[in-house]
């Protein structure tokens, strides 16, 4: 019935011939258009359209079937024409609605944009008046409305625009204060332009597009209120409209059924109309594309964020490496493979999108992790790295896919494998240690449960079991308190403690291999030490092989006992360590080598490296 | 949490009061001469002044709102200006039936919109287009026309259910069913399309989220994924909207009770609302409004326990 108030949807704008284009080749919405513009004009030209009064009755003319001459739809109890009073309750219907519309856009939009652009009090207030208000039950209210200002549809129409304000009110303020974030309302701000100039330039072009949004869904909102409440048989019945057509069409549902069809053929067309209009001005106006721009510049920054020793240190155009065409067509670098390995992935091509817009990130790609050995994987963001975990752990994103080669894990091909034999191998065959720590633990769930369910399954012990041995992993993690930790919701600890628990995660169902994707980057200076320590200790401890992406080589030099340097989705070097510290060949590994030795936080990391060499 | 409940729960005592009081102002404001209107326009002056006396009017309206609201907090509404009935047995009497309808559309509309939400926004595909056209089709049609629909379809034309009338639970249980089915089915449409689409969009944000891979790469089944991960993750999206919609259900449901002629809230709205009465109007808007406030303390409560999260903020 009346619905919610619909949510603000998150629309940017765009240019408007493109939107415009957009609109008119959606069949659809044009469909719903041409409905619209129909009923409109049908009702504003009702006295041309029908020769006969809407309200002239006559009882020798009652209840005439569809189609009888002079009476194209019938007419009712008391013979009065249903084609005119359709047409003319039309005017009053859709005028009604409107009106609710104008009413709600008049409190609605101002409120919002001095809620969103001053903040403060005014908006707690509203914030409050708005809740209050959508908690009202619309029919109840009108019909007290009725009760004491009598039957006219122009007074509740008006009464139940205030019960649709907050429609507009919330998809305002959500807008605005989205664009007050942005930096051109800073700046102009900073130059001087006054509040007012700033909302009229600036901030209505932003609320413009989701205003018209919201004014089709909640036009048809208020049409189905009305006929509702029309439909009730409490309006005005000296005034035909769609609603109180409905209710006599309804009196007289068992002599004259059809009666019924006119009416709400017009209502459930205007409504879905409207509602098809929204849609389709919402897919026309937004920006192409699922997500909205600004959240994916901020998911951008915090992956910037997120990699920050060798992306931060030096400038980006360094590793356009001059003459790299050249690089890649030299002699392929040998390629030692160890097929009796822990790991052997030999070819591997991974690419997303179909066929004709297909991205190779990953191209022929050679590896091999021994038992017991710890490899790193290094290069740039974007060099595929992550790409190449994902795979070997067969969870690559959606829309991403291994087009060709092999990975073997013990001697087994994993790459189509069934989900359920996958499935299998993680946990206790190999296990992963994500790069962030807090988006990677569930917030719902408190932490014990998640170090507990994965133990029952894998390793088939009961929760009394599962539950000591997850407490015992935390206290050798290095957590202080387990049992407290234990119990604690994720937003509850530090990123530290998070990276702890995941690696206690991963650790728990004693795994041969360990997939680790960048673990200590997202973490502070002091603690990376200390979780790369703990990552070593715990290798020596149970003796798994370990693939450490990382753009780190403080990292490497740290822990690793090989190393694959990766450029552009592919392999460029593979050395031991020592070797690739002493004389890389590769002048891309080179590039990477300087780039951290430059790097002034890579101090530490050289003497560290040179602590490993000595 | 219990923090987080006390703060909830002040607030919707905050708004019961505020709606109270702007109702109970503007109804008393707007009416006029309410004794008049009772005595009608034959009355003497002297008659009207004794009836206005008699329903305490010529108090002030302070004074009458005060009285008011102790009587209502233990219980008492007030009487009828017309029937000198209670207004609080009048509603009492009533209430089961509406929320009965309230009720039953929760349950089918949760159950039937989780199912779909959660199918579209895992699978995807076909089955996700498809869901996505039923619920811009259950938006879009008002409650109180799929009611009409229903009943042309399954009472009138193939017989299967009665058209109108309502036999309690306590009678007939097979009764029961049948004479509410009709009605909760053509209340449920709307809730299930709103619902449905919240749970997909939430289901697909959801299934992107580092976590999920994280626990994936635990080994636990993709049935352990969804079921217990992604369904709790999402499931917030749903219960709020569901709240959302109550208000707006519980206007619905007065409509569609009268076209199956059902013994609920509708028919004292109606009644009582033509006719002026007051007290009755402001007794209904009061429990309604209760209604919703509690509806939505308990979707708050909900997304609470689903969501340690919330409970903070």
């Amino acid at each position: 019935m009346s619905g919610p108030i619909p949510s603000a949807p998150s629309v940017r704008p765009v240019r408007a011939d493109s939107a415009a284009r957009r609109f008119v080749r959606n069949p659809l919405a044009m469909g719903a258009v041409v409905i619209l513009v129909v009923l409109v004009l049908a009702s504003a030209f009702a006295p041309l359209l029908t020769d006969q009064g809407p309200n002239f009755s006559s009882l020798r003319q009652a209840f005439l079937a569809p189609f009888s001459p002079n009476h194209l739809l019938g007419t009712d109890s008391v013979g009065r024409d249903l084609l005119s009073r359709i047409l003319f309750g039309g005017r009053i219907s859709l005028l009604g609605a409107v009106l609710a519309l104008g009413v709600a856009a008049l409190i609605g939009i101002p409120a919002g944009l001095l809620a969103g652009y001053y903040a403060g009090w005014f908006d707690s207030v509203s914030v409050w008046s708005s809740n209050l208000v959508q908690s009202l039950p619309g029919i109840v209210v009108l019909l007290a409305v009725r009760a004491v200002l009598g039957p006219s549809i122009w007074i509740s129409m008006t009464v139940y625009g205030v019960i649709l304000s907050p429609g507009f009110y919330r998809v305002v303020r959500t807008s605005v204060i989205n664009v007050r974030k942005e930096l051109y309302v800073d700046a102009a701000r900073v130059s001087g332009l006054s509040d007012a100039a700033i909302i009229g330039r600036h901030i209505l072009t932003v609320v413009r597009a989701p205003t018209i949004i919201q004014a089709a869904l909640l036009t048809g909102i208020a049409l189905a209120i009305q006929s509702g409440l029309e439909f009730l048989g409490v309006g005005d019945n000296s005034v035909p409209s769609w609603g109180n057509i409905l209710n006599e069409g309804f009196r007289n549902i068992y002599r004259e059924p059809v009666m019924l069809v006119w009416p709400s053929l017009a209502i459930g067309l205007t409504c879905a109309a409207l509602v098809i209009l929204g849609n389709g001005l919402r897919d026309a106006l937004e920006e192409h594309g699922t997500s909205s721009g600004r959240s994916r510049r901020r998911r951008r920054a915090r992956a910037a964020a997120a990699e920050p020793a060798v992306s931060a240190a030096e400038p980006a155009e360094t590793f356009a490496i001059p003459g790299s065409g050249a690089i890649s067509a030299a002699p392929a670098p040998e390629r030692p493979v160890d097929l009796d390995a822990l790991l052997v992935v030999r070819g591997l091509t991974v690419g997303y999108g179909s066929d004709d817009s297909l991205k190779v990130v990953v191209h022929d790609l050679d590896l091999h992790v021994r038992e017991g050995e710890v490899l790193g994987l290094v290069g740039e963001s974007g060099s595929g790295k992550t790409q190449t975990a994902f795979s070997v752990l067969g969870l690559l994103p959606a829309g991403g896919r291994v087009l060709s080669g092999s990975i073997t894990f013990r001697g087994h091909e994993v790459i189509g494998l069934p989900a359920t034999r996958l499935r299998r191998l993680r946990g206790d065959g190999f296990a992963y240690i994500p790069q962030e720590p807090m988006s990677n633990l569930d917030p719902s769930f408190r932490i014990g449960s998640q170090l507990v369910a994965p133990m029952r399954r894998k390793l088939g012990i009961g929760k009394a079991e599962a539950e000591q041995r997850a407490l015992a992993l935390l206290e050798r993690v290095g957590i202080r308190e387990p049992r407290r930790t234990f119990d604690a919701y994720p937003h509850q600890i530090s990123g530290g403690m998070a990276q702890r628990v995941l690696i206690a995660g991963a650790v728990s169902c004693n795994p041969q291999l360990l997939i680790a994707d960048e673990p200590t980057t997202a973490l502070d200076v002091t603690v990376q030490a200390e979780v790369l320590s703990l990552l070593r200790d715990l290798q020596r401890e149970y003796r798994m092989g370990i693939v450490l992406v990382t753009h780190n080589f403080g990292v490497v030099a740290d822990i690793c006992d090989r190393v694959a340097v990766m450029q552009n989705g592919t392999i460029v070097e593979t050395a031991d360590v020592e070797t690739i510290f002493a004389s890389p060949r590769h002048p891309y590994t080179q590039m990477l080598l300087g780039a951290t030795l430059e790097g002034a936080p890579s101090r530490v990391a050289l003497d560290a490296a040179r602590e490993a060499l000595s | 949490m219990l923090k987080f409940v006390l703060k909830r729960l002040g607030l919707a005592l905050s708004q019961m009061f505020a709606i109270s009081v702007l109702a109970f102002s503007l109804l008393y404001l707007a009416a006029g001469d309410i004794a008049r209107t009772i005595m009608g326009e034959n009355a003497t002056q002297e008659q009207v002044a004794l009836k206005r006396h008699e329903l305490g009017l010529d108090q002030p309206l302070v004074e009458r709102y005060v009285h008011w609201l102790t009587s209502a907090l233990h219980g008492d509404l007030g009487t009828s200006y017309f029937t000198s009935q209670g207004v609080a047995q009048a509603l009492w009497s009533r209430l089961p039936v509406t929320l009965t309808l309230l009720i039953g559309v929760t349950v089918l509309s949760g159950i039937v919109a989780f199912a779909l939400g959660i199918a579209a926004g895992v699978r995807r595909g076909w089955l996700d287009k498809l869901v996505q056209l039923l619920s811009v089709l259950g938006y879009a049609l008002p409650g109180f026309l799929a009611a009409l629909f229903l009943v042309l379809t399954f009472s009138l034309n193939l017989g299967w259910l009665p058209a109108t009338g309502f036999i309690p639970l306590t009678t007939s249980f097979t009764g029961w069913i049948s004479t509410i089915t009709l009605p909760i089915v053509a209340l449920s449409l709307g809730p299930i399309a709103s619902v449905a689409q919240q749970v997909r969009g939430a289901v697909i944000d959801v299934l992107r989220q580092d976590y999920i891979r994280t626990l994936r790469s635990r080994g636990l089944t993709e049935w352990e994924v969804i079921l217990k991960h992604v369904v709790r993750n999402a499931s917030g999206a749903g219960l709020t909207v569901l709240g959302l919609q109550f208000a707006g259900l519980l206007g619905g449901a007065i409509v569609v009770e009268q076209i199956f002629a059902l013994p609920g809230l509708g028919t004292v709205a109606i009644t009582y609302t033509s006719r002026g009465d007051i007290p009755v109007v402001m007794g209904l808007l009061l429990v309604t409004s209760l209604i919703v406030a509690v509806v939505n303390l308990l979707v708050d409560v909900g997304v609470g326990l689903l969501n340690p999260k919330v409970r903070v903020a």
